[in-house]
């Protein structure tokens, strides 16, 4: 991200949108910079698509404001809106050819014949389509389609494209290729773009920042490194990737380090936190932070032992599922580096597990 | 074996029914109308167009009947007029129903089944009577020519050219036209409906995302997308529409003669049955012209379904 312009280019303001007394988005703010990838993350019915609706101009916010550029959008319709969006399963029109499809926005504009297909030509070639031009949206595939889809909204040089799910109707081999293909796009054009998903995946590996939305509201907007490594709640720390969740209370609360004791061990966190001593918290820690011995470790803090008492292989890397004293369960996230171990954890064995004093989090709401 | 047990198959069994109801009744007896369009009568019976004698075989075609109706302008104007009237009917049943389908299919959901009832509501009664009950409606005294009268609607029709004389109704183009679209408008709407009914409303978001107003995205979108409907339903008007008879006998006049009309006095005022058949067979060639552009159309919205 070179040319982000630090002045908020798109300022939602306090949106709500009440459907019939059920506030789909409730009461949210929200600054993008310019020529960000912007991701709201959710689960469905969490409000990310309604929201994304009303930046398009097909919902009315119930109150607050959007501002586009310095100018509040209010009540302007879709069709006068200088943003495109790519639709979820992309809404082709299946009467038009590939090129009249994408040539569908820019006609709006009452452009001279020139000028539509010179946009048109440029856009086929950024999609690598010139030579499905004269194909109709179902003689394409899945793949093809998504790029008509990406051209179309392109075409009219939008200030900020909308992404409505863009790869959720793609195999996930193809959508993986796809995502990074999306960006450098997206990138090269240099568009500002909102995009939608329930895909973490897609989220991280494309957006600069990230908003995790839930029951209308944001949980917590930030870069996808932050949201992983720093979640600001049990239920961001839950909804993105793998993560152990450990309750217990804060025993000591110092400058610099804190301890917190739970039902198998004595957490050493390497940082304080703002609380008090005895309030009951959560550990986060992620199962790719935790190393696996048959020794028991030096250190007395941040160690549990257990019994393996699952084991799921993903090729490169396998998961266990630990069996703690107090009954508790613990995953632990192992690297296949090597083709095969000599000492490789099996079912029943007893471990000891590990993790050093900067792995965990602690949560306090 | 094998093959035959294919050929035997559910599939083709299935697909032969209607093949061979439509070649029994259809193609079959058309053939001998077609025959005896161009057989001689000998008082009450048909010469063979085939004979055997001396051992020659002889085929006798008499396309007399055909010279005649390209030669008598009778038969060219009601021609013409058949298709200018189903032209018509068509044409008014497509505006008159586009509005109406087009609003039943976004009506609410719940609402759509109550809006369709109404649509196929007329069925329920006799097609006579509902037409027989236009001569009550339209003559002097009836509530809808007295409502036209005195909104001075009929000094227009007049000028249209549509009635002869202000003040009369009945037994003109316009109460021919309008009884041919009162019955046929439904046969408009359902296909209408069907499609429009299926549409994705998505396209008209997309539209719009594109900068289409909603005028802009109507014709740009709904309407092409709409195109098989409007032409099965023009297909579904047009066709009966051309040979009409008992609508014209029952509120048209002496100067709608259409097709129909003139068939029926062939076969049973002259009791010239190979003239009669003439006529038929024109007037099905007149038909089948339209019928293969639809069927045509049809098979290439197939294709592009896939």
């Amino acid at each position: 991200m070179s040319a982000v312009d630090k002045a908020a280019f798109l300022q939602i303001q306090d949106v709500v949108k009440d459907f019939n007394g059920f506030k789909a988005v409730n009461k949210v703010s929200l600054d993008i910079a310019k020529g960000e990838i912007f991701a709201l993350l959710g689960s469905s019915g969490c409000g990310k698509s309604t929201l994304l609706r009303m930046l398009a101009g097909f919902e009315t916010p119930t109150s607050g404001r959007i501002v586009l550029d310095g100018v509040d959008l209010g009540d302007m319709p879709p069709y006068q809106r200088p943003m495109n969006m790519m639709f979820q399963s992309y809404a082709l029109f299946p009467h038009l050819s590939v090129w009249d499809n994408i040539a569908f926005g820019l006609r709006r504009e009452h452009l001279p014949k020139e000028r539509v297909a010179e946009r048109v030509e440029a856009m086929l070639k950024l999609v690598q389509l010139g030579k499905y031009a004269a194909r109709k949206p179902h003689q394409l595939s899945g793949g093809q389609q998504q790029r008509v889809a990406l051209a179309r909204s392109l075409a009219k040089q939008p200030q900020l494209l909308l992404l409505d799910e863009p790869l959720g109707a793609l195999d996930k081999k193809l959508r993986e290729e796809t995502q990074i293909e999306l960006v450098n796009i997206i990138e090269s054009v240099g568009v500002t773009c909102v995009m939608v998903t329930h895909d973490q995946e897609e989220a991280m590996t494309m957006a600069s920042r990230i908003a995790v939305m839930s029951e209308g509201r944001f949980l917590q907007v930030g870069a996808p490194g932050d949201i992983y490594e720093t979640p600001a709640t049990r239920f961001v720390a839950d909804f993105i990737g793998n993560v152990n969740l450990m309750a217990g209370t804060l025993d000591v609360d110092e400058a610099d380090h804190c301890i917190i004791g739970s039902a198998d061990c004595k957490h050493f966190v390497g940082h304080g936190i703002t609380g008090v001593v005895g309030m009951p918290v959560t550990v986060a820690l992620r199962p790719e932070k935790i190393h696996l011995s048959r020794h028991k470790p030096t250190d007395e803090f941040n160690s549990v032992s257990g019994t393996i008492k699952e084991m799921a292989y993903f090729g490169s890397f396998t998961v266990y599922h630990l069996q703690l004293v107090s009954g508790e369960r613990l995953k632990v996230s192992v690297a296949n580096v090597q083709r095969y171990r000599d000492d490789e954890f099996t079912w029943g064995d007893s471990v000891w597990a590990h993790w050093s004093r900067s792995a965990h989090v602690v949560l306090t709401q | 074996m094998s093959a035959l047990r294919s050929w035997m198959s559910g599939r083709t069994a299935v697909i032969a029914v209607p093949f061979a109801f439509l070649l029994v009744f259809f193609l079959f007896p058309f053939f001998i109308v077609g025959k005896i369009s161009v057989s001689e009568m000998e008082t009450v019976t048909f010469k063979d167009v085939l004979s055997w004698s001396d051992g020659v075989v002889t085929l006798a075609l008499r396309f007399s009947n055909y010279v005649f109706i390209t030669e008598d302008p009778l038969y060219f104007k009601t021609y013409l007029a058949s298709l200018q009237y189903a032209l018509a009917t068509t044409l008014l049943c497509l505006f008159i129903g586009y509005p109406f389908a087009y609003f039943m299919a976004r009506a609410r959901p719940t609402l759509q089944p109550a809006l369709l009832m109404l649509v196929m509501l007329p069925f329920w009664t006799s097609f006579l009577l509902r037409v027989y009950a236009w001569r009550g409606l339209l003559t002097e005294g009836g509530w809808v020519a007295e409502l036209i009268f005195a909104s001075g609607l009929d000094q227009v029709l007049y000028a249209l050219g549509l009635i002869s004389t202000p003040g009369k109704l009945m037994h003109t183009p316009f109460s021919l036209v309008l009884g041919m679209t009162y019955t046929y408008l439904p046969f408009m709407i359902l296909p209408l409906y069907g499609n429009l009914a299926k549409m994705d409303l998505r396209l008209l978001e997309a539209a719009a995302d594109l900068g289409a107003t909603p005028w802009v995205a109507f014709w740009k979108v709904t309407v092409p997308l709409s195109k098989a409907g409007i032409i099965a339903g023009s297909m579904l008007v047009f066709i009966p529409c051309v040979g009409e008879f008992v609508i014209p006998e029952l509120l048209g006049g002496p100067e709608t003669l259409m097709i129909g009309r003139v068939l029926w006095d062939e076969f049973f005022s002259n009791n010239d049955w190979p003239m009669a058949s003439s006529v038929a067979v024109v007037m099905v060639l007149l038909i089948i012209v339209p019928l293969a552009i639809f069927s045509k159309y049809q098979a290439e919205a197939q294709e592009s379904r896939k």
